[in-house]
């Protein structure tokens, strides 16, 4: 019976072997994956255990992590979160982190290559590691405003300077407070996002970047206006404004806001047809030119592209192969046109920078806890869709939308603004979307803004981007011109 | 002329003391780094710790000396170093529950059972003085084996816990008969397999190039099988069914020397497999958690969370391990019992759990050694089928929680909190010693 006895040897032995293998498998290959799971609460443990850096804005601690004694060792803590909530997330033990506390953890909880020299001197000077501050290119006062005269209304504000592509502003509404996510009882967590995420309102959903992408309406007459301007249009071209555009290929036509003529001939200057938004001019126009020319200006100001400022912006979006009614649809801002809030702000600053679009980013440092800086970020060129010559033509254009056509109420006194207004038909009945794109001041800006507010906001379906939109713009770009001021 | 040969051959008690040191060692430095790690560090209490592990290496050592002085020298420091391994974790976790609110005393009882355990092993080897004896309690011990089975279902005395019906209550306290269960139905199957052998091992048709047995002689093998399904649907212990019939078909393997058994054995047991997995719902659970563990919608449902925890917290020990006392191993359930395997991956890595399973290698090792190395049938069957028990049940928890096969319920031997295996597995110690103090002590005389 030796050799039985000897043979369920060999097997007892392999049985082992694949246990062994199984561990290493377990332990070294697929420990990776299995340790940056999100579901993996012991790697949250292990960074609450450490000291998590701070978001700051404006030289303030936004959120920081403070010490508490159980078994987490700190608690976050969110001292204006609604505010702040589409920039910074939440870092929650049962949900894990979002936004800029996803993006950012590495450097937050210490662990990132950068901090190497910082963690060694911690570990021999018998110091507990640290995590590094992130400060961020928004800024308060401006943040506040731009969420004060959103209130209580569906949308977002996008604020950036166009001369780096700081993200000054980014305000959603409805917003959240992400210290009920941060709570250390699991189930206060669960039943506040539970909560939060059944709103009809989804507060959770960052619509300056992230959420359903919105059609722009009017105020992506800019990207055919430019498409014409590179065409060799001037702001003093002729452009043909029926009162009435057929589209071909079917009985339905194209008109204007509210029925009205945009002009006592049909034929009126490009700048005139942007002044006072005229639907069939760039329905016309947009045929005329044709879809290849304003995709690709499009494309070039950022459509159809994933980027981040570090957190990812959804890309907006360009019908494909459109028919000519389509195109006419289109020239409008209409058909299977979308945009993020972001994107539009992009349109305003690219402008506003004599072409030269800026990437727009949120972090502006990383400091380690004894001040020194580890990163900075440097301002970087997105693209340059527009020619100088071609921008200050639009620019000039955009001033008359202000001062003469449907952008009046973005006026600021002794300023000269440039913007676009949007009314965006949302289709079935529900009231248009109300949009304002703009910079301030024409000359020499210092802010580029875009302001959609959902379903007309307060007003309904009485509202226009110019009544409802344009307001809330003017009060942000005029805070930034104070601010400006100060600095 | 006549000359007497005095031959010198090494009964290893000397070398099995500098092993039981290297066990105390590792016993007394893991409880230190818990103790350390949770700050209760007591010198003194540390110092009687250290006492009390040396005189139970010592007692160990004595009474083999005393009564099984030609017993394998490896098997007890092996068993000693695993359960000290084993106290210092659950200890550990108690430390963990303790920080968290809800204080648990898995420690305490286990230090002891384990006692228990080392002195029911002395004292069977005192009271047992040749194994042989134990073939003629072969029926008696099928009996107590299958009534030691049946004990759960039983109105009154049965308790069922986290859906499986295999605890009785006693004097306040749950014991599991399966685990007593095993030793019987080893030491039923050697008897009963080293009489029947030869008919068992009869030729009957070959199919496939593979002689099989006679259709008549498939009776006992039927006979255990049915018992193991019956288990699985009365008691809903995977675990337990599949040992025993494992290790049924083990030892019919050494007894028969036929493969044909263990295709049969196999089939039967795969048959079984599919079929409770088509049936049975608690069954087919085990079955999705194993193969879609991670899968999102798997983990959501709570059915491989315990797997999937466990699995992390392997994956956060690495290769080194966090150390004793760094980790949180507590965030598994029953971090301390069937998922102490995963709690001791996590904080002493892959190089701990590699030292822990060939720990076990070697105890099964010098147990199947035992085996070729007795001269009687019912020895060597004997011996095989408790070191493949121990193997068996080590391969189907462990292989449970790393995902090698379905996890299933069945304690972690001399490491898991449970004072029914532990007892049961220091039996088994007791029994190859035995075993091996016999056969090693004829091989001298032989020499």
């Amino acid at each position: 019976m030796n050799e039985p006895v000897r043979r369920l040897s060999v097997v007892v032995l392999v049985m082992f072997l694949a246990l062994m293998v199984a561990a290493s498998w377990i332990q070294v290959v697929q420990a990776g994956s299995l340790n940056a799971d999100g579901r993996n609460v012991r790697t949250l443990y292990r960074e609450f255990g450490n000291f998590r850096g701070p978001f700051v804005v404006d030289g303030e601690r936004i959120v920081y992590s403070a010490p508490i004694d159980d078994p987490f060792n700190y608690q976050r803590t969110y001292t204006d979160g609604e505010l702040y909530a589409a920039a910074t997330g939440y870092y929650s033990i049962v949900f894990g982190r979002t936004a800029l506390e996803q993006t950012e953890n590495s450097l937050l909880a210490g662990s990132s290559d950068a901090l190497f020299w910082n963690r060694l001197r911690d570990l021999f000077g018998g110091k507990e590691q640290r995590g590094a501050s992130i400060e961020l290119t928004l800024r308060a006062e401006l943040q506040r405003v731009a969420a004060e005269e959103l209130g209580n209304q569906k949308g977002a504000v996008v604020a950036l300077d166009p001369r780096t592509g700081e993200i000054l502003a980014m305000v959603t509404s409805p917003t959240f407070d992400p210290a009920s996510l941060a709570s250390h009882d699991s189930s206060e967590v669960n039943d506040a996002y539970a909560e939060l995420d059944a709103d009809p309102e989804e507060p959770l959903v960052n619509r300056a970047i992230a959420g359903d992408t919105y059609p722009p309406g009017s105020t992506f007459k800019l990207i055919v206006a430019s498409a014409a301007l590179q065409a060799g249009y001037t702001p003093d071209s002729t452009v043909y404004a029926p009162d009435e555009f057929p589209l071909p290929g079917s009985s339905a036509t194209i008109e204007n806001y509210g029925g009205e003529s945009c002009g006592p001939t049909p034929q009126i200057s490009l700048e005139r047809a942007l002044t006072i938004s005229c639907n069939t001019a760039f329905a016309d126009l947009g045929v005329t030119l044709g879809w290849d020319v304003i995709r690709s200006e499009a494309e070039a100001f950022g459509w159809t592209d994933t980027f981040r400022v570090p957190l990812v912006v959804t890309p907006s979006r360009l019908p494909i192969d459109p028919d000519d009614a389509q195109v006419a649809m289109s020239s409008i801002g209409q058909f299977d046109v979308r945009a993020t809030p972001m994107q539009m702000a992009m349109v305003a600053a690219a402008i506003a920078n004599n072409g030269r679009l800026m990437s727009p980013y949120l972090v502006d440092t990383a400091r380690a806890s004894d001040l020194t800086i580890i990163q900075r970020s440097e301002p970087t060129l997105y693209g340059a869709p527009m020619t100088s010559a071609e921008a200050n033509q639009l620019t000039q254009m955009m001033v008359s939308v202000v001062e003469n056509g449907t952008g009046q109420a973005a006026q600021i006194r002794g300023v000269t603004v440039a913007g676009k207004t949007g009314t965006a038909e949302t289709g079935n009945g529900t009231a248009p979307h109300a949009w304002f794109v703009g910079f301030a001041p024409a000359d020499n800006p210092v802010v580029a803004v875009a302001v959609i507010v959902e379903n007309g906001g307060s007003l309904g379906s009485e509202a226009t981007g110019g009544r409802i939109a344009a307001p809330i713009a003017k009060s942000v770009m005029q805070k930034a011109l104070e601010l400006e001021a100060d600095s | 002329m006549a000359t007497v040969a005095t031959v010198r051959y090494q009964r290893g008690r000397g070398s099995e003391l500098m092993l039981l040191g290297i066990s105390a060692l590792i016993t007394v430095t893991a409880r230190g780094l818990v103790d350390y790690h949770a700050d209760v560090l007591v010198i003194s209490s540390m110092v009687w710790f250290t006492v009390g592990v040396v005189a139970v290496m010592l007692a160990l050592n004595l009474a083999l000396r005393r009564w099984a002085r030609d017993a394998d020298p490896v098997i007890v420091p092996a068993v000693a170093a695993l359960t000290g391994i084993g106290l210092a974790m659950i200890r550990r976790i108690d430390f963990a529950w303790a920080a968290r609110g809800e204080p648990t005393h898995f420690g305490q009882t286990q230090t002891m059972w384990a006692l228990i355990g080392a002195g029911l092993c002395v004292a069977i080897i005192f009271a047992l003085r040749d194994y042989r004896v134990l073939r003629r309690f072969t029926y008696t011990a099928g009996v107590l084996g299958l009534v030691a089975l049946i004990l759960p279902l039983m109105p009154v005395i049965g308790r069922e816990i986290n859906g499986a019906r295999i605890w009785i209550g006693l004097f306040g306290r749950s014991l599991q008969p399966a685990e007593f269960a095993k030793i019987a139905f080893v030491i039923f199957f050697a008897g009963y397999l080293q009489t029947n052998r030869d008919t068992l091992a009869l030729a009957g048709p070959k199919i496939l190039g593979i002689r099989f047995p006679r259709a008549r002689d498939m009776g006992p093998l039927i006979v255990v099988w049915l018992t193991a399904v019956a288990v699985q649907i009365f008691e809903r212990d995977l675990g337990t069914s599949l040992l025993l019939f494992g290790i049924f078909v083990g030892m019919l393997y050494v007894a028969t020397r036929r493969t044909s058994w263990v295709v049969l054995g196999v089939g039967l047991f795969l048959i079984g497999a599919v079929f409770a997995g088509t049936v049975f719902s608690h069954v087919r659970v085990r079955y999705v958690a194993w193969l879609h563990a991670l899968d999102p919608d798997v983990y959501e449902s709570g059915q491989s969370q315990q797997l999937v925890r466990g699995l992390f917290g392997m994956a956060s020990g690495g290769l080194f391990g966090t150390g004793l006392g760094e980790g949180r191993p507590d965030l598994v359930p029953y971090a301390y019992s069937d998922f102490i395997i995963a709690s001791l991956g996590e904080e002493l890595g892959l190089t701990g759990l590699l030292a822990i399973l060939m720990l076990y290698v070697i105890i099964v090792h010098r147990a199947m050694r035992t085996a070729i190395g007795v001269r009687d049938g019912f020895g060597k069957l004997l011996a095989a089928g408790l070191g493949f028990s121990i193997a068996l049940q080590t391969f189907i928890v462990v292989g449970g929680v790393m995902r090698v096969i379905p996890l299933t319920g069945l304690a972690t031997p001399f490491l898991a909190a449970g004072g029914s295996a532990m007892i049961a597995n220091w039996i088994i110690v007791a029994l190859l010693l035995r075993i091996s103090d016999q056969s090693r002590r004829a091989q001298a005389v032989l020499a």
